[in-house]
């Protein structure tokens, strides 16, 4: 029983300097950029590709497709129907993960050193040569409607979607990636045929490599594998208008403990005042037990488990958001302490103290998150996928640290808006009236 | 082809031969100390573990295990209420804690040159707690919460707690780690003073410490901080009720209108890793691998490929466990499916495998697999931390866990089948159906 699990971890000034880990910048010779860090201290490698677009490039009348399409990557390809295909990653034992969020299509690689070339290979197939074998398609397409039939009774993922509904709208974030019941019953086979050509297109990859691999082998490497993928693929989506009205919108839903999201618009994190609202979402939700939300919420009252808010920074729009669970007949009360101090964080600002120690922490944990050839190949990826470069390692505590206590509280100022503060609530809460349809 | 754009420095050390060296020792007041080495980022995991979780509860007070690890991060002597995490954080670290049946554990992750702080502070609660009313009262509402937002929102949480009822007659294995409700809004003061009196204590607990850290340096701190604390005499011996054998099959059924997706599950009482004797559990857990493991596993072929009356089946196997602990399989039937269907098409397959026995490149498969697995764990010092943690909380040894990997690929065939035999019996099962209510006219 984690007693709770912190959302977010980020940099540490008075760390003892170590020799270091190289960030290389390699261009192949078939042109795909990539970030290494070697490390030869165990004998596997850690590959992630990211390609951008995600569930986000479904077509019109085709919502699912690029979920189910990525289900199905490791479904038969090449060669191999779905079985052999397993079969043959078992016995390299490589470790292949295939995912979709909203914004991209994920795959994490994990393969030894002695059988790199023939993992390679079958990773291959599954990105240029899937089958997708109509037995496959049905064996796939009837798990994600279990999980979509077992979400329609889930009070987080009932939230999640009425929030996304409301928000975005007829934009793809407004509904949920792996598409409706409805909607993936009626996916082809051609809807599947058109997502891939769509999704896996070299000009929208992100790729970080970690471990046992020189910059040579790994442009070889990436020629192999990506090369032969589109070169372009389908137009991105466009910015997501944002409705938050504010005020409280409810979904009657019988269970003995609400679920409430809150949303209010966010900030781009190339916005100058990005590292402030960072910093002052820290205080406020982003930390351990230390932050405003929780020292309120829980210490001080017991009204929840847990409460925390982060920012988003989605392709096509930023929200500030957040998440509180409390017993039918407290929610309410969770509800004003949040939004009473979502006002007061924006009226009176954070003190000296406050920004202090959350520079402290920031700047302290950054560089622990850097300890394993699978953390830093995430890391590496996503930083690419943010428009970061790479010397962000070491300039990142730098910018926390330039954050001053009058700049922080003009953005707190500016940006904090109980106003447009919209929560969505799934339960049956007392006290509590539905403001927005 | 290459160009480097930037070489920046931020964490990991020149390379060592080996990436993990552990260390064990015995403090002479009792307390184990291990120490897993990864000196390629200067961070360490640090832990303390407790040889009490919530099967070494005294009956009427449930819960109360995990109840005092969040009473532990309110104040002691010299820290108030809140310091304790967040002198971690200003530290750069994060903290938390975690209990479960056999043990409770607290750890903070932090930069390396810290260590000697977070041990500081460690030590200072395992004996030094100053508790209040208060304190009591709004914490207990807490985890009252926790059960809410863990449990009574999640009907496949309800039903697996009431399955673990029904599996054991006698062991507190039987009742949820959280608690039961009712006697959780009763806990007080002195049922956590009680529990932490008892248990807490250098001669129940085990440091452990990863990542970057020097075995005699971690000594000299853990005898400076640790040393210091006397043994409690009175720790009473590890002596739970124990499971009676299981004679007669046990079914539930558990109805819930939120439950849109129905399944069956069933758990067979089976036996423990055990120290100096862990070859039946080996074959337990690459029996676990056969039926339900991945894609080419017996119960996926036979049920999602093949006659497709399943969307998704599992078997899972936890050794790890200081008594009797379960074999468990579960069935998600395909839309038009009954539970009946799906429970009957499971035990055909596990029928027609009792005649058949493994695939002999199935079993070479799953053994190449764990093989690799030693070496992509190496990349992870907390996840080791936390084996050995686990392991010495639950009966074994040091040398108990790394005799474990060789133990796995001695496994034939045989051995797996006498296993499946002795605890693949309806007699010492419980199998439930969780599933929606019955629509009435």
């Amino acid at each position: 029983m984690i007693r709770f699990v912190l959302t977010l971890v980020l940099l540490a000034a008075a760390l003892p300097a170590r020799a270091g880990v190289e960030v290389a910048e390699i261009t192949t010779p078939g042109g795909l950029n990539a970030w290494l860090v070697e490390d030869h201290s165990i004998p596997f490698v850690a590959l992630e590709l990211r390609f951008r677009g995600g569930t986000s490039l479904d077509a019109t009348g085709a919502r699912g497709a690029t979920n189910l399409m990525v289900g199905l990557l490791e479904e038969g390809a090449g060669e191999r129907d779905a079985r052999a295909f397993t079969q043959a990653t078992e016995e390299l034992a490589a470790r292949f993960g295939y995912s979709a969020s909203d914004d991209a299509v994920s795959i994490s690689a994990r393969f030894l050193t002695e059988s790199r070339e023939p993992s390679v290979d079958l990773l291959r197939d599954s990105l240029i040569a899937p089958r997708f074998d109509d037995d496959a398609i049905e064996r796939v397409r009837a798990q994600v409607l279990a999980g979509l039939r077992a979400a329609e009774t889930n009070p987080r993922d009932i939230a999640s979607r009425e929030a996304a509904r409301l928000i975005y709208g007829t934009h793809p974030y407004g509904s949920k990636r792996e598409g409706t019941p409805e909607s993936v019953a009626a996916l082809t086979r051609d809807d599947i045929l058109e997502a891939h050509k769509g999704a896996l297109a070299r000009d929208r990859v992100y790729i970080s490599a970690v471990g046992d691999i020189t910059a040579d082998e790994l442009g070889a490497l990436l020629d192999h594998l990506l090369g032969d993928l589109p070169e372009t693929g389908a137009p991105l989506p466009p910015r997501a208008e944002l409705t938050l009205p504010g005020g409280v919108k409810l979904v009657d839903f019988a269970t003995p403990q609400s679920v409430a999201l809150f949303v209010q618009p966010g900030i781009d994190r190339h916005h100058p005042d990005f590292f402030a609202a960072f910093i002052l979402n820290h205080i406020l939700g982003g930390g351990g037990f230390e932050s405003r939300l929780m020292t309120e919420v829980r210490e001080k009252r017991g009204l929840t488990y847990g409460v925390y808010s982060y920012i988003a920074d989605r392709d096509a729009a930023e929200v500030w958001t957040g998440s509180v669970a409390s017993a039918n007949d407290r929610v309410a009360e969770a509800i004003a302490v949040i939004r009473a101090e979502w006002t007061r964080l924006r009226d009176e600002g954070v003190t000296a103290e406050e920004l202090e120690n959350a520079k402290t922490y920031l700047t302290g944990a950054y560089p622990l998150r850097f300890d394993g050839n699978g953390t830093i190949a995430s890391i590496a990826v996503g930083m690419q996928m943010d428009g970061l470069p790479t010397d962000y390692i070491v300039n990142r505590n730098d910018m926390v640290n330039a954050v001053t206590l009058d700049e922080i509280n003009r953005v707190a100022r500016e940006w904090l808006d109980p106003e447009a503060l919209t929560f969505v609530v799934v339960g049956q809460p007392e006290g509590l009236e539905s403001t927005v349809n | 082809m290459r160009r480097l754009l930037a070489a920046c420095l931020v964490s990991l050390a020149p390379l060592a031969a080996m990436a993990q060296q552990v260390t064990h020792f015995t403090l002479e007041n009792g307390m184990e100390v291990v120490v897993i080495e990864d000196r390629r980022a200067p961070v360490v995991t640090h832990m303390v573990w407790y040889r009490a979780g919530s099967a070494d509860e005294e009956p009427g007070v449930s819960g109360v295990a995990h109840f005092l690890e969040h009473l532990l991060f309110k104040g002691t002597d010299t820290l108030a209420p809140g310091e304790f995490s967040a002198t971690v954080a200003r530290n750069g670290g994060s903290d938390n804690a975690f209990t479960s049946y056999d043990y409770t554990a607290y750890f903070q992750r932090i930069a390396a040159d810290r260590l000697d702080l977070v041990m500081g502070m460690e030590a200072d609660r395992m004996v030094n707690l100053r508790l209040d009313e208060a304190d009591i009262l709004t914490e207990r509402d807490v985890i009252i919460e926790e059960r809410n937002q863990r449990v009574e929102n999640s009907p496949s949480a309800l039903y697996r707690e009431q399955k673990s009822a029904l599996q054991y007659l006698n062991h507190r294995y039987g009742v949820p780690i959280i608690g039961w409700r009712h006697e959780m809004e009763a806990l007080g003061l002195d049922d956590a003073l009680a529990y932490y009196t008892r248990y807490y204590a250098p001669n129940n607990a085990i440091l452990v410490v990863a990542g970057d850290a020097d075995p005699g340096e971690v000594r000299a701190l853990a005898e400076k901080h640790y040393g210091v604390i006397p043994a409690n005499p009175d720790l009473p011996p590890r002596a739970r009720p124990q499971e009676p054998p299981q004679l007669a099959e046990r079914r539930m059924t558990f109805r819930d209108p939120r439950v849109s997706q129905p399944y069956v599950s069933r758990s067979y009482l089976a036996p423990e890793r055990d120290s100096g004797a862990q070859e039946r559990a080996a074959a337990l857990t690459l029996l676990a691998q056969l039926l339900g493991g991945g894609q080419t596993a017996v119960l996926t072929q036979k049920l999602q490929f093949e006659s497709q009356i399943a969307v998704q089946v599992g078997a899972w196997y936890s050794g790890m466990s200081l008594d009797s602990t379960t074999f468990d399989l579960v069935v998600v039937p395909a839309p038009g499916v009954t539970l009946a269907e799906a429970e009957a098409a499971m035990d055909d397959v596990l029928t027609g495998f009792l005649e058949t026995g493994p695939d002999a490149a199935h079993l070479e498969r799953i053994k190449s697999q764990l093989r690799a697995q030693e070496i992509y764990d190496r990349d992870d010092a907390s996840s080791l931390a936390r084996r050995y943690g686990a392991a010495l909380t639950q009966g074994l040894t040091v040398a108990d866990v790394q005799a474990w990997p060789d133990i796995l690929q001695a496994v034939g065939a045989e051995d797996i089948m006498t296993a499946a035999r002795d605890v693949l019996d309806r007699r010492q099962s419980v199998t439930g159906w969780l599933m929606a209510p019955e629509v009435t006219q």
